[in-house]
């Protein structure tokens, strides 16, 4: 009993390492004196970031990642915000293979559909920039967004929309004064999660940038240039940073939801 | 035509898919009334008050609130308010906000909407209690803040959808009591949606018995109980046994009518001779005395004030009920005990037979 235990333990504290170590390297290696990533580590040096700001491409395409993400982020979670609402609320025909479609980008690989859209754009002529590249994060986002908000519609009753229909507010203000309020957990883990899913894109990105390059784009490539590789390992390192804060942030909105513990299901 | 029918019902159908959910629903109910839609789940009275309510639109057929049509009507420009089940009280507001949200398009004064939702918050025994969350309240609670959030914006009808359902037994029998008195100070009409005959029967001015769609019968609580119209109104509101039976004779008002194992009894009732009917005898009805039917006692149970037996006559099983009124030996029978069986003849109801 005892060593399965301990075996147990030991599994626990590997994986943790497999998964952190890594991670931990990022900002280690970014305020070592040394171009090459190897210890022992030769010394503390800021200049790695300094370079980071210096570098005007880089800066760039941490903009057209921004921005690439946010407008997806927005899009993709109020199409999903329309599905969701529509899915769960009206009786849509042929609702199941809805969703089924809608779903399906997330099991097509994204070089197939970086390809796929690749060749559509250049068949009608469209020209590649970070439009398309918005256009083909919404494909892979809208899923994402649907999961997140369908399950927040089903957790709350949907007598409570009536009930605001009954109390005479039309389609709109009920919207606005219950629907969107109650949901709101929901639209900002979309808003979250599809920003997160598009800002880390390499593949479809890729294949729809043209002249534009996002941010994983850059960094790809980059790594031809081993004297680069510090500024990189900062960039990583501040990313990393801005994730944590809006990891925190996420799950201070779902736990400071509403808790609607005395829900009822209606018969 | 008006007092008769302040909503009115006019033959209103409504399907979902294959199933008639609501067929050819004809209903007058009066102002001021307190208005019971009785029946087991998926008789259609949820659905046909949702229509009422202008969340379902009938397949055909009209409503009417005094002599308007609204059967188009969308829900939040209807004359009427509802009581959801989940009683539906906003989460994200507190008691005060949630009573007053039905006020906010009617732009009062700010001391005029603070005036009526107190008054509301009153009228439930609330005070108090306006800042409180959605989360905060007792079961009791939210339904009254359901009750008074409708009620505020003084509707012409107030729609209840077993608003009475969530609570436990003693909390159930307070709230029957003070909804009825309410109803009766605010004098607005009221459609309750119930399953619970005894529910129906100890608030309602008049019930509608429904089942599978249709509506069996309405009538004043006592009139359902002592003059059902057909077997599943008798069989559904309380205990009752039935028998079959053949009109032989006329005795005046009376016809003698042959239903074994009872024997020949007498009873009102229309009918020729010769005619099939199906005689129904509630249990409380029935008399364990000195004369009469005979039988044997099968079983008995003891239940404070009454107790029940299950009496063997030629074979069937015949429930009676007798009130326990004094520490009486004849009143208490064991099983084995020879017995007879007595009734009056008006206590016995004669239904069309059964095909």
């Amino acid at each position: 009993m005892k060593n399965r235990r301990g075996g147990l333990l030991l599994y626990a504290i590997f994986y943790l390492a497999f998964l952190y170590v890594p991670v931990a390297f990022l900002p280690l290696f970014s305020f070592n004196k040394s171009v090459f990533i190897a210890f022992p580590l030769s010394g503390f040096t800021t200049q790695w970031y300094a370079q980071m700001f210096d570098d005007a491409d880089m800066l760039r395409a941490l903009g057209n990642s921004l921005e690439v993400g946010a407008i997806t982020a927005t899009l993709s979670t109020v199409l999903g915000l329309l599905a969701a609402k529509a899915l769960t609320r009206y009786r849509v025909p042929g609702a199941t293979a809805l969703l089924g479609f809608t779903s399906l980008p997330l099991f097509i690989p994204d070089i197939v559909l970086g390809i796929s859209i690749l060749i559509l754009l250049n068949a009608v002529g469209v020209p590649l920039s970070l439009v398309t590249v918005i256009a083909g994060h919404c494909l892979i986002c809208v899923p994402f967004a649907i999961t997140v908000l369908m399950s927040r519609f089903d957790g709350f009753d949907k007598s409570l929309e009536e009930a605001s229909l009954d109390l005479g507010e039309g389609g709109w203000m009920t919207f606005w004064r219950v629907t969107f309020p109650l949901a709101l957990p929901g639209i900002v883990s979309s808003l979250l999660l599809t920003f997160i899913v598009s800002f880390d894109e390499f593949l479809i990105a890729y294949f729809l940038a043209g002249n534009e390059a996002t941010l994983p784009i850059y960094i790809w490539g980059q790594l031809r240039f081993p004297e680069k590789l510090p500024a990189v390992l900062a960039l990583g390192a501040l990313i990393l940073v801005a994730s944590a804060v809006l990891v925190v942030i996420a799950e201070w909105v779902r736990s400071h939801g509403f808790k609607d513990r005395h829900r009822m299901i209606g018969a | 035509m008006s007092d008769e029918a302040y909503l009115h019902i006019d033959r209103v159908t409504k399907r979902f898919g294959s199933t008639v959910a609501v067929d050819a629903v004809d209903l007058a109910i009066r102002r001021g009334e307190f208005f019971s839609l009785l029946g087991p789940s998926g008789c259609g009275k949820t659905t046909l008050l949702r229509m009422i309510a202008g969340f379902e639109y009938p397949d055909s057929g009209d409503i009417f609130v005094e002599g308007q049509r609204i059967t188009d009507t969308p829900p939040n420009l209807r004359p009427s308010n509802m009581v959801f089940q989940s009683y539906a009280i906003f989460p994200h507001l507190n008691v005060f906000d949630n009573i007053a949200y039905g006020l906010r398009k009617d732009r009062l004064a700010r001391t005029e909407l603070n005036r009526r939702v107190k008054d509301a918050l009153a009228m439930i025994k609330l005070e108090g209690f306006g800042a409180r969350r959605a989360d905060e309240l007792s079961g009791g609670q939210r339904q009254r803040v359901a009750l008074a959030r409708a009620l505020v914006r003084r509707p012409k009808v107030l729609l209840l959808d077993e608003p009475l359902g969530a609570l436990d037994k003693r909390l159930r029998e307070a709230m029957q009591i003070e909804l009825r008195q309410l109803q009766k100070s605010v004098g607005i009409t009221f459609v309750f949606v119930t399953h619970d005959q005894e529910e129906a029967l100890s608030m309602s001015d008049r019930i509608a018995v429904m089942s599978g769609g249709k509506v069996l019968q309405v009538a004043s609580p006592r009139e359902l109980y002592e003059a059902p119209n057909c077997r599943e109104v008798a069989d559904f509101i309380g205990e009752i046994n039935f028998f079959d039976g053949t009109i032989i004779g006329r005795d005046g008002e009376l016809a003698e009518i042959d239903a074994p194992p009872l024997g020949r009894i007498k009873a009102k009732a229309d009918g020729l001779v010769r005619t099939k009917v199906l005689v129904a005898l509630r249990p409380e009805k029935i008399a364990l005395s000195e004369a009469g039917v005979p039988g044997t006692i099968a079983a008995a149970a003891y239940l404070g004030e009454r107790s029940h037996y299950a009496v063997t006559v030629a074979g069937r099983t015949i429930a009676v009920a007798a009130q326990n009124v004094a520490k009486s030996v004849v009143r208490g029978h064991a099983p084995g005990d020879a017995v007879h069986l007595s009734w009056e003849p008006e206590a016995v109801v004669v239904l069309p037979a059964e095909n």
